[in-house]
């Protein structure tokens, strides 16, 4: 049965009328608007639905809508500020890690929330929390790459 | 490719659509400045010999339309920008952006002021699919043709301002200059105010790869930030006022038949329409998970079939192959029969490829608008204008009134050339008056798209004292023709592709059966040169005289550092190579495997590849790599299961495909022959990468894998 709940999306609040069941991706691209999330597999598996929640990577296929409520919510669209690209997204850019691009969003949620926790990942590293995103294209070398740069870029910026 | 599956009983009403289009989709010539605004526009002709390649292939598909008479065309407007229009599909290939370099490149332009429409079948040239790796070897001197053409009309109108001879002006960045005075005009200046259109002439030069300024140079993708901003729309993505979820009620087995349906709780919930028509049903309501409880709520039965299954797969491919073979399927050199008698030591041998699925990222997905008969359909397709008349036939309605828009697609690797979600959408949009977007499930998309072919391959062959091949027998049994010569120079050979009954649904897949060919003539290959006591480079190099293929072996070798000394307990090194599709491919890999659990692990490949002149190399890397990390996976342990007509693996958390932890340490060499074509890249780069590992393998462990597959679980040798 439908019924409203708050979600805090990118800085904003919003009221959205649904199952309380129904998947966070779903409230997100249907409700929202916010198709920037995408839809791979629905059962965890793929990561090209990330987000984070509270601060952390999930994949949001996998939570209910009622459990993401009230709790902040970042997707892809919410990391650019002012006009300005998140490092990771500029360094995904500049070294073209991406193919068809599918992956993109959920390969730099990932890796947005493991530079949050670990500010200069070994590949081992990089590797071990990226796992769970697929990437059909085969651009994995080029997006370790990228997530390195990005750890650069924010740790110089953190100085 | 088989019809599309969903065959729709025709309803009387449908026939009203014959009556002729109320309105005119297709842009006609004479609406082309209307749309564009006044300047100077180019149109490449089908008579031109190029244009014909891109539109009736030599192979494949038998059921097109006769081509249309324009295949690209290009427009310089008032304000100096430039659009090329092209048929050609964007899914990750970077087509975009390569071909907009090759506009500027030849038009003398900024790249930054082309802008490139794709795969829209109301404004682009028909184009018979991007498939084939032919984007490159045909669109994209077509429109180094259009762009010249339009140069030339832009110096000619300087000229005429000028009352100059053209002879002389120059044209660089966007701008006609005469040396002579010094003065110049720009585009933008010329165009102004004109409707000047042309046909492309016979004869244009183009300008050579040797003196390419924009094509050449690795700019790039051309909107790279709408798609690390989430803002590109994908077909999942798109979004229309009022527009319904879609869900379709799939049977419980392939073949099974629709015998009787109870829909009536199904259509009593809110917001719900079923549609039934024929054997398909489909509910609409106002997000997915409410279609997907309406057919839930729906009783169907169905009639089974009983089917083989994957355990049984190559034994069934054999037995029931198609008796009779022609000249097509056959190719016959010499006498294999003197060749084995003449040959010092004999080698048969059999292979066999599982089938595999595509699992583009972005599964099949459409969004459909009707509005007063016009059918509008937003898919990720390879084919907009194959799916635009699948369309028109399934509703008998005239091409004129369905426009394909292919937005740039979340991948495809072959597997995208029909319209099936574009006609579940289109079929519950025309009931319920709204518009309706249907995007498949991961389980849908693995159990009901179509997959690359199983097959079974066996060699014989022999080889004379001195290492030289002398007799070459190799049969093919449904997975395909491509690369299904040998590149060797053999003098006695017996070549043949046996159709069979398939068990799935079959199609492309990224380089069709080259892979297969590849994997089982390079394992041959290697198992000949131990035989002869030779290094597999040399070897090969020995009984190879296409000079192309030469190169790129011993470019990658010298790169990898052919020949390795082993350093540690189950390391191997492999080599493999061939040509297809214009492009020429050698892999080399390391690999290490485990003694105790049998893992093996892809420690290094290096590719080198060659495709002609160069247009785009970090593209062109970035194809080659990508290329290779699939191929892993075909090779590895990607493997479709089945049984009585049911896919048993049709989820990413059985059906493995490669993630980070399998890719190894990879390197591309990139070979540019700027006196050659350019050629295509898509599909090549892949076909070297299971033999290459496969004959690793085989020097790590004595172990000779011949299924694809090879390692799905581990070296089962290594095990005991």
């Amino acid at each position: 049965m439908a019924k409203p709940m708050q979600l805090e999306v990118n800085g904003k609040r919003y009221t959205v009328q649904c199952d309380p069941e129904t998947p966070l991706l779903s409230a997100l691209r249907n409700e929202l608007g916010l198709t920037g999330t995408k839809y791979g597999c629905g059962e965890g598996q793929c990561g090209a639905c990330t987000v984070l929640l509270s601060g952390t990577p999930r994949r949001s296929c996998q939570i209910p809508v009622s459990a993401a409520a009230a709790k902040p919510i970042v997707t892809i669209e919410g990391l650019e500020k002012d006009g300005r690209l998140h490092p990771v997204q500029q360094a995904f850019l500049d070294t073209e890690a991406f193919q068809c691009a599918y992956c993109t969003s959920g390969m730099i949620l990932s890796s947005v929330g493991l530079l949050s926790t670990n500010p200069n990942p070994s590949s081992a590293d990089i590797v071990q929390s990226l796992q769970g995103n697929v990437c059909r294209c085969g651009t994995h070398p080029r997006i370790i790459d990228a997530v390195h740069q990005a750890a650069k870029a924010m740790r110089e910026r953190a100085r | 490719m088989s019809a599309p599956f969903i065959k729709f009983e025709p309803e009387p009403e449908r026939y009203e659509f014959r009556a002729g289009p109320m309105h005119h989709f297709d842009l006609a010539r004479r609406d082309f400045f209307r749309f564009l605004g006044a300047g100077i526009a180019v149109f490449a002709v089908a008579k031109d010999s190029l244009a014909k390649q891109e539109t009736a292939p030599t192979r494949g598909f038998h059921q097109e339309e006769l081509p249309k008479d324009i295949t690209a065309w290009l427009h310089v407007g008032e304000d100096g920008g430039v659009t090329a229009f092209t048929g050609k599909v964007e899914i990750g290939q970077n087509i975009r952006t390569a071909l907009a370099q090759t506009v500027a490149d030849e038009l003398r332009v900024p790249f930054e002021s082309v802008t490139m429409v794709t795969a829209d079948t109301a404004l682009t040239p028909f184009d018979f699919g991007t498939v084939g790796s032919r984007s490159m070897p045909t669109m994209s001197p077509q429109l180094r043709r259009v762009s010249a053409a339009a140069r030339d009309l832009l110096v000619g109108a300087a000229a005429k301002e000028w009352n100059v001879a053209a002879e002389g002006l120059t044209a660089a960045d966007g701008k006609v200059t005469n040396p002579a005075t010094g003065r110049s005009l720009r585009y933008a200046e010329l165009a102004r105010g004109k409707t000047l259109a042309q046909n492309l002439p016979a004869e244009d030069p183009v300008t050579p790869a040797n003196q390419w300024t924009i094509a050449g140079k690795p700019i790039p993708k051309k909107d790279g930030r709408a798609f690390v901003t989430g803002k590109h729309k994908y077909s999942p993505d798109m979004q229309r006022p009022g527009m319904l979820h879609g869900k379709v009620l799939r049977p419980p087995s392939f073949g099974a038949t629709l015998t009787s349906f109870d829909a009536k709780a199904a259509q009593a919930m809110n917001g719900v329409v079923i549609v039934h028509d024929g054997d398909f049903i489909g509910a609409t309501a106002a997000n997915e998970r409410d279609a997907s409880k309406a057919l839930e709520a729906i009783h169907a039965e169905w009639k089974e079939v009983p089917q083989t299954s994957s355990k049984e797969l190559f034994s069934y491919l054999k037995q029931n192959a198609k008796a009779g073979g022609n000249d097509r399927s056959r190719r016959i050199k010499g006498s294999v029969e003197d060749g084995l008698s003449a040959a010092a030591h004999r080698l048969d041998a059999t292979y066999t490829i599982a089938f595999i699925a595509h699992a583009p990222l972005e599964p099949r997905a459409a969004l459909a608008e009707w509005s007063e008969g016009k059918l509008t359909v937003w898919t990720g397709s390879q084919r907009p204008f194959a799916v635009r008349d699948e369309l028109a036939n399934v509703f008998h309605i005239s091409e004129d009134n369905v426009r394909v828009i292919v937005p740039d697609t979340g991948a495809a690797y072959g597997g995208k050339h029909t319209g099936d979600a574009a006609l579940e959408a289109a079929r519950l949009a025309r009931a319920g008056g709204h518009p309706v977007k249907v995007v498949w499930t991961r389980e849908e998309e693995f159990t009901w798209a179509y997959f690359r072919p199983a097959g079974v391959i066996e060699i014989k062959s022999g080889i004379a004292a001195d290492g030289m091949v002398t007799a070459w027998e190799f049969h093919n049994y449904n997975s395909g023709m491509s690369a299904i010569e040998t590149p060797y120079g053999v003098p006695n050979q017996h070549i043949e592709f046996h159709a069979t009954e398939c068990p799935l649904r079959s199609g492309s897949y990224r380089g069709l059966a080259a892979t297969a060919n590849f994997f089982a003539r390079e394992s041959h290959m290697d198992d000949l040169a131990r035989a002869a006591q030779e290094d597999p480079l040399e070897f090969r190099l020995k009984n190879l005289s296409e000079p192309r293929l030469r190169a790129v072996l011993e470019a990658a070798a010298k790169s990898f550092g052919w020949p390795r000394k082993k350093t540690q307990e189950g390391q191997g090194f492999g080599i493999a190579g061939g040509l297809e599709k214009g492009g020429y491919v050698a892999t080399c890999a390391e690999v290490a495997v485990d003694g105790t659990s049998g893992a093996v692990r892809v420690v290094r490949i290096t590719t080198a590849y060659e495709c002609g002149a160069i247009v785009n190399p970090d593209g062109l890397r970035n194809q080659v790599i990508g290329a290779n990390i699939q191929g892993l996976g075909g090779a590895l342990f990607e493997a479709i299961e089945f049984e009585n007509g049911r896919i048993t693996n049709a989820r990413f958390s059985s059906y493995r495909v490669p993630r980070f932890r399998d890719v190894p340490e990879i390197e591309a060499v990139l070979l540019d022959r700027k006196d050659l074509p350019s050629a295509g890249a898509g599909e090549t780069p892949i076909m070297g990468v299971a033999p290459a590992v496969g004959n690793a393998i085989f020097d790590a462990t004595g172990t000779r894998l011949r299924s694809l597959p090879m390692v799905p679980q581990g070296l089962p040798a290594a095990k005991t």
